[in-house]
């Protein structure tokens, strides 16, 4: 089937076939690798997304349920060049070992802030609770979402 | 595979039955791991989340119409006066990114012993609105969920909402689990006071093949405050009594072992998680007295 969607604002078409996620169509079907496979099972996140504007695992969403909406990936979160806010915190903050789990922690984080600008450390804790790190031991991870919060928030 | 996508209630039912092979799916979080893992390859799916009798609900008369589609988050934020029970439950379920998905329909589909937001509409008496082409029938949550997994939705069948009163008094949701987040319950337990029926209502999660009424342990409890005229003087339940409801309730329970816990742990903490609920709701209801 054909499947049609707004992507990082760009209009996207794709030929699928109907039981394939919509992380799949992203990433094989539109070269988009930011957003990553792991799990499968919605237990990692690192396939997080923007659905509409909420926080989806993209591994979950089957394709078509998509089809006509906005989706937003970490590619979409830089402008003109520029790095988002929580990009950079991330980096300054050495929150980034190997990266895989990177995207995914950075759209939560995105997802808190736009919800939450002043979030206490349980709040992050909370929010980011369904994504995996196997590399950093999350402490550098909390200071970034801190340092990220200070800078967005004014 | 085929994907059906209806655009409203009539087309979506016509559609079931025109194909009572294919799968639901709203929020795909129980769907899409066995899509993904290729445990089901079904012929055909029906994709519910473009029907807004689905997604939607309403108020009338001090009773809620939820529709099946209304997920976990927005329980939390847009029901969470009304049915603080199952707000509470909601925020124990998996991560946000699951509760943004997830719905409470899908848990009634899936039908898991382990289902969290099944022990919140057990213990305020929620009946489950189920339609198909031949009508609307409604069904109370207990005989809808007929075991481990299995419901009684007929082929042509979806489930469109449940309906339940709004909250009169205190409830509470306690789960136990090895972290607070991303967790399937060990056990868990639901817990709501009537004060205006002067009923309690409890439920055991994730310990039997569905979830429990502890019918014993809540006549016993009711009769209690009943006795000492506890609805009116608002005093406190005497612990005795705590005590023997939490027994009572540990008995009700019919748990296994698995993986995530043994039989004897999860009778013991269940009539743990009823004597804390229940002590916590009438504290609540204390307070209330103002
Ligand atoms: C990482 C992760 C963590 C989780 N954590 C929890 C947790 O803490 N607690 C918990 O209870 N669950 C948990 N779950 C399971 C799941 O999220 C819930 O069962 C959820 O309520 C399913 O809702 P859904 O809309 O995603 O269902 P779907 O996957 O879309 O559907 C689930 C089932 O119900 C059927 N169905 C769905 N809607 C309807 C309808 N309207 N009419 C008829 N049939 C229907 C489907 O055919 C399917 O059989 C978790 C899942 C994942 C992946
Ligand atoms: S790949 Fe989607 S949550 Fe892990
Ligand atoms: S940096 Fe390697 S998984 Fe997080």
């Amino acid at each position: 089937m054909k499947l049609r969607l707004l992507v990082n604002g760009e209009p996207r078409e794709a030929d699928i076939w109907e039981g394939e996620s919509l992380l799949y169509v992203l990433r094989e079907r539109m070269g988009l690798f930011g957003s990553k496979n792991a799990c499968e099972q919605g237990e990692c996140g690192s396939c997080s997304v923007y659905l509409g504007g909420t926080l989806v695992c993209a591994c979950l969403v089957l394709a078509g349920q998509a089809g006509g909406s906005e989706v937003v990936t970490v590619e979409g979160l830089s402008e003109q060049g520029r790095m988002h806010p929580v990009q950079e915190a991330f980096l300054e903050a050495g929150a980034v070992q190997c990266g895989f789990c990177t995207p995914g922690l950075i759209m939560a984080t995105h997802d808190l802030l736009a919800r939450n600008p002043g979030p206490t450390e349980a709040e992050v804790r909370e929010a980011l609770a369904g994504n995996l790190c196997r590399c950093t031991g999350y402490e550098k991870i909390l200071a970034a979402v801190q340092t990220a919060a200070e800078r967005t928030g004014t | 595979m085929e994907f059906l996508q209806p655009a409203d209630l009539r087309e979506v039912l016509e559609t079931k039955a025109a194909h009572p092979e294919a799968v639901p799916i709203f929020g795909g979080t129980d769907v899409m791991v066995d899509l993904n893992f290729d445990r089901e390859r079904p012929g055909a799916v029906l994709d519910l989340t473009r029907v807004p009798e689905i997604r939607e609900w309403s108020r009338k008369d001090r009773r809620l119409r939820v529709g099946a589609g209304v997920t976990y988050t927005r329980a939390i934020t847009e029901l969470g006066g009304l049915l603080p029970g199952l707000a509470m439950a909601s925020r124990t379920v998996g991560s946000p990114q699951i509760r943004n998905r997830g719905t409470i329909g899908g848990n009634l589909g899936s039908a898991s012993p382990a289902g969290d937001a099944l022990p919140p509409l057990y213990a305020s008496d929620a009946g489950i609105e189920v339609a198909s082409v031949r009508g609307v029938r409604m069904v109370p949550v207990e005989e809808f969920i007929t075991g481990p997994r299995t419901n009684a939705l007929r082929p042509d069948e979806l489930i469109t909402a449940f309906m339940i009163p709004e909250a009169r008094g205190p409830q509470q949701y306690a789960k136990i689990g090895p972290r607070n987040a991303m967790v399937i319950a060990v056990c868990s337990l639901g817990l709501a006071l009537h004060p205006e029926s002067r009923a309690v209502g409890a439920c055991i999660g994730s310990a039997g093949p569905t979830p429990i009424r502890p019918h014993e342990a809540e006549g016993f409890i009711e009769g209690v405050i009943e006795e000492h005229g506890l609805w009116e003087s608002r005093s406190e339940i005497p612990a005795s009594a705590l005590e023997r409801f939490g027994a009572l309730v540990a008995e009700a329970a019919k748990p296994i072992d698995d993986v995530r816990g043994t039989a004897s742990y999860r009778r013991h903490a269940v009539g743990v998680l009823a004597r804390r609920t229940l002590t916590w709701a009438w504290d609540e209801y204390r307070r209330d007295a103002g």
